[in-house]
């Protein structure tokens, strides 16, 4: 009896809502953590995606890890080795743990295997969830898909480390691409330094490039002067408010500008701020 | 000592686990079109869509649309299971099974299963963790099981090669031989709760026939989710609960023919009730 009495009674209501506390409590340390490994798995900005991905954060959400598009770019006709009669590696690559992108999701690192850029894009329409949206290289005029639509990144030039850059003849860049004199154009200049040289300077065409990697794989650099980056990293953003002067097309684009600027009115707004000097007022 | 028609569903299983296996390695290494994807979504001999249910409902989670291939080949998993094999994924398909039918086997032959101390977790933790997913999915915008589950793990390993996700299957490998009995596979896979909810009313099913019943109770010994064997020696009924993976292994082990696959007859069984 004494034994009993020392217990603290525990009623039903109080054991009721301590095991609804103890599932919701579990419940949130659970959802915590995942989650927590999740924002951290999601996040690998530097990742090259095939081509039509849809943007980074939606692709993640849609894509479910299958597989299809990898399996379509290696066993694609053109990449049977004809010594062989087996495929070489193919372009995309599905992440593993080790790998800084998102585990399962396809990827591709151009000094490995850049992209072909194949006519007939084979990893697109194989896509069951739509991540690879084969909407985004479609020809909207023929119908039909069109490499040059494209967009896995954007091409950079380091020129400091790019020989051409020093005077040395180098074009290995500009003679990879698929979109030769598109994307890549050679620029005349004249060498300075030496006073009787030329320089061919690659400049990158933002436009055309569709970051497919050829010229950074061929790139004879050690480490290459001349890499793919995702177009967001690879890109400022000047901000609506900058004109472009002596371009019709950019003041166009001012001229149809919605002002969507603040203005504040107070009290003080009423007077007018010469006064201030003119009337002594006090503001 | 061991019979080889006591290994005839075991046997067949590894035959189902390993050749589905073998033909998504075929898929990307030859080109195969037999099957091609993972067993997150498929092709099947170049037409036919297979789709994870558990991972598009995740993808759904995410707020995300979906394009209507994989939305079909949910649906066809959805009604193959559901209407005639149950939770047979578990089982037959997935190749985390074997991982954990060798620590289970394991725990068997070196008695651990005698000597450990007991960790009692609920076996409804699964359907807590299928919540859970779904939460972390919508929070976080990315299919949630998708980032940590050893099945995918296991299974590009398998057709792309394996990488450093090798150590979650060792690590659940130790968890069920160590930790907890039928840890992963009968307590926590949330893709297994699912299958269990989508084979509730399958039509094939385990049946017991407690009259040639000896109690002998190697059906329970060898069972990993040994509380849906609840009527055995007791009463002659199917095999009802949902968690039941249709393995056979009970099947298999019972030398007195008290157990066997039989089609169950929806209709009649409410009616008996």
């Amino acid at each position: 009896m004494s034994n009993e009495a020392k217990k603290p009674r525990i009623s039903e209501r109080r054991r009721f809502f301590t095991d609804l506390a103890h599932h919701a409590g579990l419940g949130v340390m659970g959802a915590l953590l995942w989650a927590g490994y999740a924002q951290k798995a999601k996040s690998s900005p530097l990742t090259l995606r095939p081509p039509a991905a849809l943007e980074e954060e939606e692709f993640l959400k849609t894509c479910i890890k299958c597989g299809l598009c990898a399996e379509a770019c290696v066993n694609r006709p053109q990449n049977i080795d004809k010594e062989t009669g087996r495929p070489r590696p193919g372009t995309l690559k599905m992440a593993k743990a080790q790998d800084d992108v998102t585990i399962g999701t396809p990827f591709f690192i151009p000094t490995e295997v850049p992209c072909y850029m194949c006519d007939d894009i084979p990893c697109v329409p194989v896509c069951p969830t739509g991540s690879l949206d084969i909407k985004k290289v479609t020809n909207p005029e023929t119908g039909e898909m069109d490499i040059r639509m494209m967009d896995m990144g954007l091409a950079v030039v380091d020129q400091n480390s790019c020989i051409a850059f020093w005077g040395i003849q180098c074009d290995a860049c500009y003679r990879a691409c698929p979109l030769m004199d598109e994307a890549i154009k050679l620029e005349y200049d004249r060498n300075s330094r030496t006073g009787k040289h030329a320089f061919l300077k690659p400049v990158v065409d933002m436009n055309a490039c569709t970051g497919c990697g050829l010229c950074e794989k061929a790139c004879v650099t050690e480490k290459p002067a001349i890499f793919v980056l995702p177009r967001k990293i690879a890109l400022g953003k000047p901000g609506a408010h900058y004109v472009k002067g002596w371009d019709k097309k950019d003041q166009q684009r001012v001229s149809e500008r919605v002002n969507t600027d603040v203005t504040t009115h107070d009290e003080r707004s009423k007077e007018n701020p010469m006064d201030y000097l003119n009337k002594g007022l006090e503001f | 000592m061991m019979k080889w028609s006591n290994l005839k569903y075991l046997i067949l299983r590894r035959f189902v686990q390993l050749s589905l296996l073998f033909l998504y390695f075929a898929g990307n290494y030859w080109g195969w079109t037999v099957l091609q994807g993972d067993l997150s979504s498929s092709v099947l001999f170049g037409s036919v869509p297979l789709s994870d249910p558990f991972a598009v409902l995740q993808i759904l989670a995410t707020g995300a649309m979906l394009g209507t291939n994989v939305l079909i080949g949910a649906v066809i998993i959805v009604l193959f299971y559901g209407i005639i094999g149950g939770r047979a994924f578990c089982s037959w398909v997935c190749p985390v099974n074997m991982v954990t039918d060798l620590a289970a086997w394991l725990r068997r032959k070196l008695y651990i299963d005698k000597i450990e101390r007991k960790i009692w977790v609920t076996r409804n933790l699964r359907y807590y963790m299928v919540v859970l997913a779904l939460i972390v999915s919508a929070i976080s915008g990315l299919a949630a099981f998708e980032i940590v589950s050893p099945i995918t793990i296991l299974n590009r390993g398998v057709i792309f090669g394996f990488g450093a996700g090798s150590g979650l299957l060792v690590a659940i490998f130790l968890f069920d031989l160590f930790v907890l009995k039928n840890g992963w596979c009968g307590h926590i896979c949330p893709l297994g709760g699912v299958h269990s909810i989508i084979g509730k009313r399958s039509l094939i099913r385990v049946k017991h026939n407690s009259d040639n019943c000896t109690l002998c109770m190697k059906c329970k010994e060898v069972c990993p989710e040994v509380q849906v064997l609840g009527m055995i020696g007791k009463r002659s009924e199917f095999v009802s609960r949902q968690e039941c993976t249709n393995c056979g292994r009970c099947v298999d082990v019972c030398d007195d023919d008290a157990l066997d696959f039989h089609i169950r007859n929806l209709i009649a069984s409410k009616e008996s009730k």
